[in-house]
């Protein structure tokens, strides 16, 4: 029954005041999230942001520490049984067995979502198979590529379809190839119905992916809502550019100024200079109808162009625009590592 | 173009080899399916785990070792340095002997539970685990069942080793059996001590360490490798209400054909209580982790 209403038109996750603490640190710190059903929902920030801690309290794998949350309307810790036949987690790192062969792996968690020995053996052949991994089946998983691992760890979750999927990185360490190629199978997964939240470092994967996006940092949400509302408090972009002469830089700089209306930085390259897009609509095509015009412009005053790049605002960027200071890990006063802290308290 | 930079992955030495594409056509399509099985009895969810603790054996057979090897020196060991000196020659004293090296060995075997559970649970395998909505102790009640193949196993090397030796159990095959069998069940039991050293402490080092505190005074301050009556009063208090004792006692009465009586009755309280106790905080242990 909670099935129907979960899926039709209400949340997949509901959280208020959700709160971790390890030690000092507050790991997450009172975030407030509503995922809704049968969409990608992307949660965005830097290590130790408390991405990872927030998801394995959804997973039922930690205990809040404060505040609530709700799974398809079943509370994570009074109704821990019932959330886990929902959801599938796929860590941040492999979630697979090791030890075993990729078939062994998957036939082993078919028996254990409980499908007869024959069901499984045939679910596992055909996961193997849509994953491409039909001639790594045999071989131990600790000898597979990193893509091939992420393969068999997203097969291992939708053993059963699951409603909702937790995805923590999936692509982290990735080439983008294979990064590409998780993406497909994240919007094969969601195209299907169930609901997927993704937690992620790039920008530009929350972008390809979710419909609502979050950004945390040091376990608050800082910011939330559709890719769009995001973006346009970001800026929409930044043009970089390296001329042929360093000459002609204050020039270019004085026209850029006027043509974007934006904000132009010399770089410490006497040839190169960037200039960040203000909001405008906070639509990607503006941005790149803008600087074409520019560029057209810097063409017509005789002005050299050797190099050009549109770049979307990176994470540092959001960060920056945010938090007014960057992204890096080691701007954060705590261990990078979610894992880390919760070993040193275990 | 595209194919050219799927020619250059491979060409380029030891590099991955080129997966296949994914078929996000038949993915959808097993996606569809909605229906879930039922979830798995306790039974059924403890059996699958105990199979994946023999596929970890048939990947890694060197982890047989302990059963194999260790025991043969221990047999070997004690029979011809403590043989001449307590029973007057090796083979009187193996016939005694015997039953209780076989205890000995397979109860310091148990230790090794504790040790793969430690190395094991801090994979990204158990956050999987504990997100199946599976009877929760069936992830360690499989180790167990894996474990008691590595019981028997161990059990047959000594056994064989004593036979050539010239051990002739007075109990026959049904003797021999049945004090294996009453092992194995208390090695199960025993186990759990070490599930939860395993979940509690943080290294392997340390879960060795402890394993060598608990398990030295309790095997050899019994009754495997003297007469209880030749110790001295206090220390027979000790040895006399030791579990250890209680199992090789009984052990060694089923291979003499004889019936265990009251120390079977000790063996199986101790089973009970060792489950009893250390199962729920290996569970609770479980939960928090």
């Amino acid at each position: 029954m909670s099935n129907q209403t979960g899926r039709s038109t209400g949340l997949a996750i509901e959280t208020a005041g959700l709160v971790k603490t390890f030690g000092a640190n507050r790991a997450v710190d009172g975030i407030d999230l509503s995922v809704p059903a049968g969409t990608v929902y992307g949660v965005l920030g830097p290590n130790g942001a408390g991405k990872t801690t927030a998801v394995k309290m959804l997973a039922t794998l930690l205990r809040p520490d404060g505040g609530e949350a709700h799974v398809f309307g079943h509370d994570v810790v009074r109704e821990a049984d019932a959330v886990r036949s929902r959801v599938s987690l796929t860590g941040q790192y492999a979630s697979v067995d090791e030890d075993l062969t990729g078939t062994e792996n998957l036939v082993l968690l078919g028996r254990l979502t409980g499908h007869s020995k024959r069901a499984s053996a045939q679910r596992a052949e055909q996961l193997l198979e849509a994953f491409g991994l039909t001639d790594a089946a045999p071989r131990q998983v600790k000898n597979y590529s990193g893509g091939m691992r992420r393969r068999i760890d997203i097969a291992a979750s939708i053993l059963n379809t699951p409603d909702l999927l937790f995805l923590d990185e999936p692509t982290t360490g990735l080439d983008p190839r294979s990064r590409n190629q998780v993406w497909d199978i994240v919007r094969a997964v969601v195209a299907q119905g169930t609901t997927v939240l993704l937690t992620t470092q790039y920008l530009d994967e929350a972008d390809q992916l979710s419909a609502r996006i979050a950004v945390i940092d040091q376990g608050k949400v800082i910011a939330e809502g559709t890719k769009g509302e995001l973006k346009s408090s970001v800026g929409a972009g930044a043009v970089h550019l390296r001329l042929r002469d360093a000459e002609q830089r204050p020039d270019a700089e004085e026209l850029l100024k006027g043509a974007l209306d934006a904000q132009v930085l010399l770089e410490a390259d006497p040839l190169a200079l960037t200039a960040r897009i203000a909001n405008g609509d906070g639509n990607g095509t503006a941005a790149a109808e803008k600087a074409s015009r520019a560029l057209a412009e810097l063409a017509r005053a005789g002005i050299t162009v050797d190099n050009f790049s549109l770049g979307q605002p990176s994470l540092d960027e959001v960060f920056l625009a945010l938090t007014d200071r960057p992204a890096t890990p080691g701007g954060t006063p705590t261990d990078p590592r979610d894992d880390a802290q919760e070993e040193a308290l275990a | 173009m595209s194919t050219a930079t799927q020619t250059n992955a491979p060409g380029a030495g030891g590099a991955p080899e080129e997966l296949a594409a994914v078929s996000t056509e038949s993915l959808a399509e097993l996606l569809i399916a909605k229906d879930r099985p039922p979830r798995p009895s306790a039974l059924s969810a403890s059996v699958t785990f105990g199979w994946r603790a023999m596929l970890k054996i048939k990947h890694v057979p060197e982890q047989l070792f302990d059963v194999t090897a260790f025991p043969i020196m221990m047999v070997l060991m004690y029979t011809y340095l403590f043989g001449g000196a307590l029973a007057g020659s090796p083979q009187e004293y193996l016939q005694r002997l015997l039953p209780g090296i076989l205890v000995m060995s397979i109860v310091m075997i148990t230790m090794y539970t504790g040790v793969s559970v430690n190395t094991d649970i801090d994979k990204g395998v158990f956050d999987r685990f504990r997100t199946l909505p599976i009877w929760r102790p069936s992830v360690m009640v499989g180790y167990l069942l894996g474990d008691m193949l590595r019981y028997v196993l161990g059990s047959l090397v000594i056994l064989t080793v004593g036979l050539i030796l010239g051990f002739r159990p007075a109990g026959g095959v049904a003797g021999v059996v049945a004090g294996i069998a009453l092992l194995v069940v208390f090695s199960f039991a025993f186990s759990w001590v070490w599930t939860m050293f395993g979940l509690m402490l943080r290294t392997e080092k340390s879960v060795m360490g402890v394993s060598m505190m608990v398990i030295f005074p309790l095997t050899f301050l019994s009754d495997i490798f003297v007469e209880t009556s030749t110790m001295p009063g206090w220390l027979q208090a000790f040895v006399n209400n030791n579990p250890v004792t209680h199992v090789s006692s009984s052990v060694r009465s089923f291979m003499q054909g004889e019936w265990p009586g009251t120390e079977l009755i000790w063996t199986l309280g101790w089973a009970a209580f060792l489950v009893a106790v250390f199962g729920p905080i290996t569970m609770r242990l479980y939960n928090r982790k």
